[in-house]
């Protein structure tokens, strides 16, 4: 029954479906299992939205959909969405008393693919099983776009990046391929020049993100201005006008569809809202330091996300799912921008500028290598930490392990949580070299982002307690994301290894950024010395603009809500 | 009382909580799902509603101790939470002033929620009552039925 799903040939199909039901409400979780037993459904319940996740993020791969209820202690429940939606790419049903049309359509905008009013029928709950099965069918249209950017990709990257080339963990493969198979129809685009032969979703690797993320500013942003930035972060207003046909366009990447820029498009607007709303509050270090703030875990999960968290299941398996990508949009901002790269600071994911591989930090980089995430994280980086030398990085690495304890709940094991955000920064030297350049360019505009002074000062003030979170790093912007997951770490060869608790890997040549938010303690490890070797636009990246921080969205860090 | 009896009473007293609007819909859901596996489903799941509506009541009255600074966001938000339970069994009339008492919230009118609040609880408990009495009879035709 367990794997009923998986194999939709399975007569009894959809029975066996795995549901994972979050509500604080005991009351209901208790009605909710017994309807969907009553459907023979396969039932997990969840009091907490911190331990579904936690329950996701160990068993990859364990569950088919998501059914949440909107408001939950311990967080925001849109956020919950946003987490699985990108980390782990599963369906999830929103449920609420309130029918209010404003909160169905955030439900939607934060990915919802249904909102159920309760109290709820069983009848509505026998057909939820079609909102897997449709995702399925879409991952299966979207490989074999995928296939042809694979390759694309690979040529480009070298081999190694793609750990086992595989992109799908086990079932899903299984399952693609049976849809490939019901779907011939599909496959007749170019298969033939996937080297690989591999099938995966499509990857927004960092370098297809930095094109996309150009294309948009180039459409709707001014690339120099601060205003633009401004107005973006203010007001989607730029993305508003950026239509996916102009993108796809301007990115001319082969085999790329418009319905790939378009999802991307709306992880990527998604993100931005999340960054201005932060934007508003620049929220004092204060807040966030100390506390697991639940940037970190959101922050960090969201970083690990976007790019890692594919990687969680990818790390495991080597496979990268499709929430790479959305990792790397929501925590990759656009790059060229000012904006953008408040974004950026978010999302640890790396700021495709950069060039460098995320890798997670956990052994097991080398799968993740194939993450190119450029350096985009390596220029925000720096920014944030303007004082945080690569120590800072250890700092952050060790941020985000600080919390391991408290927000990730699984603390077991951040290497697990690297694992889920395994963004591996894998510059190398040359490559860091050749980033550098282009990072610089990219320091450049955002050092002229006043953010970042406010984000220094921050910073400054952070330094005592050493929020590396304060740093702005992805932490604002990162609430969603877990820092931990994020284990992005990124180290900089020229530093020492960061101890232990960093779990940042210096692997030769790899860049790893910690964008452990949160804890980060960033003034007890910086060494200004430690600097010196760090390249420019290194430390450019590193600035964060906690100012993204939303302490609206993260009340929570006063809590210590940290999933 | 003999197992007929009985069992009209438990069906007219059943009966009686629809009519009288104390229960909805979402009650007779509780009872389909009652099966072999759960016996008891219904009184189950009352139980936990009223166990928790405690806590969910003691929230509520907190975020209203202090007249002179009330935060309605919050105050609206658990009340919200507490309406989400009393629809788990399809309490009507709870639900009702639930929504009364989210309308005095938006308004900001304070005194309005603390009397409405008042009224809340009082159907919260009579539900409560009428409920325990149900199962009781329910148990008792169950066993005169079993007898």
């Amino acid at each position: 029954m367990e794997n009923g799903f998986s194999s939709p040939r399975n007569d009894s199909f959809p029975a066996g479906l795995r549901v994972l039901v979050v509500d604080d409400d005991p009351t209901w979780l208790k009605i909710l299992e017994k309807m969907l037993k009553r459907c023979s459904y396969e039932v997990t319940t969840c009091g907490l939205a911190r331990d579904a996740l936690n329950l996701l993020r160990e068993r990859k791969g364990g569950y088919d959909i998501v059914i949440s209820d909107v408001f939950m202690p311990d967080m925001d429940g849109f956020k919950l969405l946003e987490h699985v939606g990108l980390e782990m790419d599963l369906p999830v049903i929103m449920m609420s008393v309130d029918g209010e049309t404003s909160r169905v359509m955030k439900g939607v905008q934060h990915g919802a693919c249904d909102y159920l009013l309760k109290p709820i029928r069983m009848k509505e709950l026998r057909n939820i099983w079609q909102h897997v099965f449709r995702k399925k069918i879409h991952e299966v249209r979207d490989i074999e776009i995928l296939e042809g950017i694979e390759s694309f990709q690979m040529t480009r990257n070298g081999s190694d990046q793609y750990e086992d080339g595989h992109f799908l963990c086990g079932e899903d493969l299984t399952l693609i391929k049976k849809r490939k198979d019901i779907e011939s129809k599909h496959d007749e685009k170019d298969n033939g020049d996937n080297t690989s032969a591999k099938k995966a979703r499509v990857v927004w690797s960092v370098e297809l993100h930095q094109k996309f993320v150009k294309a948009v500013n180039q459409i709707g942003f001014d690339t120099t201005s601060l205003s633009c930035f401004y107005r973006a972060m203010t007001s989607n207003v730029c993305l508003a006008e950026v239509g996916p046909k102009k993108i796809l366009d301007l990115m001319n990447v082969p085999r790329l569809t418009r319905e790939n820029v378009a999802s991307h498009l709306q992880k990527y607007r998604l993100y931005l809202s999340r960054l201005q709303k932060g934007n508003d509050f620049n929220n004092p270090v204060g807040m966030i330091k100390q506390s697991d703030s639940p940037l970190s875990d959101s922050a960090g999960s969201f970083g690990s996300q976007n790019s890692i968290n594919l990687q969680p299941t990818d790390v495991s398996n080597g496979c990268y799912g499709f929430s790479v990508s959305s990792l790397v949009l929501h925590n990759v901002d656009p790059r060229s921008h000012d904006g953008d790269r408040k974004i950026l600071v978010t999302t640890p994911v790396a700021e495709p500028k950069r060039g460098l591989t995320v890798d997670a930090p956990n052994p097991r980089k080398p799968r993740i290598s194939q993450m190119e995430f450029g350096h985009p994280l390596a220029p925000h980086f720096n920014d944030g930490f303007s004082h945080l030398p690569m120590p800072g990085q250890k700092q952050l690495t060790r941020a985000d392990y600080p919390q391991p304890a408290r927000a990730i709940s699984s603390a077991p094991s951040l290497t697990e949580r690297e694992i889920g955000c395994p963004v591996k920064i894998k510059p190398s030297r040359n490559d860091y070299g050749s980033n550098a350049s282009h990072v610089n360019s990219t320091a450049n505009a955002v050092d002229s982002i006043p953010l970042q002074t406010k984000t220094n000062s921050t910073n400054h003030h952070v330094s005592s307690t050493s929020s590396m979170e304060n740093q702005g790093l992805n932490m604002n912007c990162l609430t969603d994301v877990e820092s931990s997951r994020k284990n992005i770490n990124l180290g900089m060869p020229p530093f020492a290894p960061l101890d232990e608790d960093l779990q940042v890997r210096f692997v030769p040549g790899d860049y790893y950024m910690n964008l452990g938010l949160q804890n980060i303690e960033v003034p007890e490890y910086f060494d200004p010395s430690l600097l010196t070797d760090v390249p420019i636009h290194l430390n450019d990246g590193l600035r964060f603009d906690y100012e993204f921080y939303d302490p609206t969205e993260y009340s929570l860090i006063d809590q210590s809500l940290f999933i | 009382m003999d197992r007929k009896q009985l069992q009209h009473q438990v069906a007219s007293t059943r009966r009686s909580l629809f009519d009288q609007g104390y229960l909805d819909d979402q009650f007779i859901q509780l009872e389909h799902l009652q099966d072999e596996a759960n016996p008891n489903f219904v009184e189950e799941v009352v139980r936990l509603f009223y166990s928790d509506s405690v806590r969910l009541i003691q929230n509520i009255e907190q975020a209203m101790i202090n007249k002179s600074n009330i935060d309605f966001g919050k105050l609206d938000d658990y009340m919200h939470q507490f309406k989400g339970s009393s629809s788990s069994i399809g309490a009507k009339k709870v639900m009702k002033e639930c929504s009364k008492f989210r309308e005095y919230c938006y308004a900001g009118n304070i005194e309005g929620c603390i009397k409405i609040f008042q009224l809340l609880k009082q159907e919260h408990a009579t539900l409560r009552r009428k409920l325990e009495t149900y199962f009781q009879l329910v148990k008792q035709a169950g066993l005169a039925e079993s007898a």
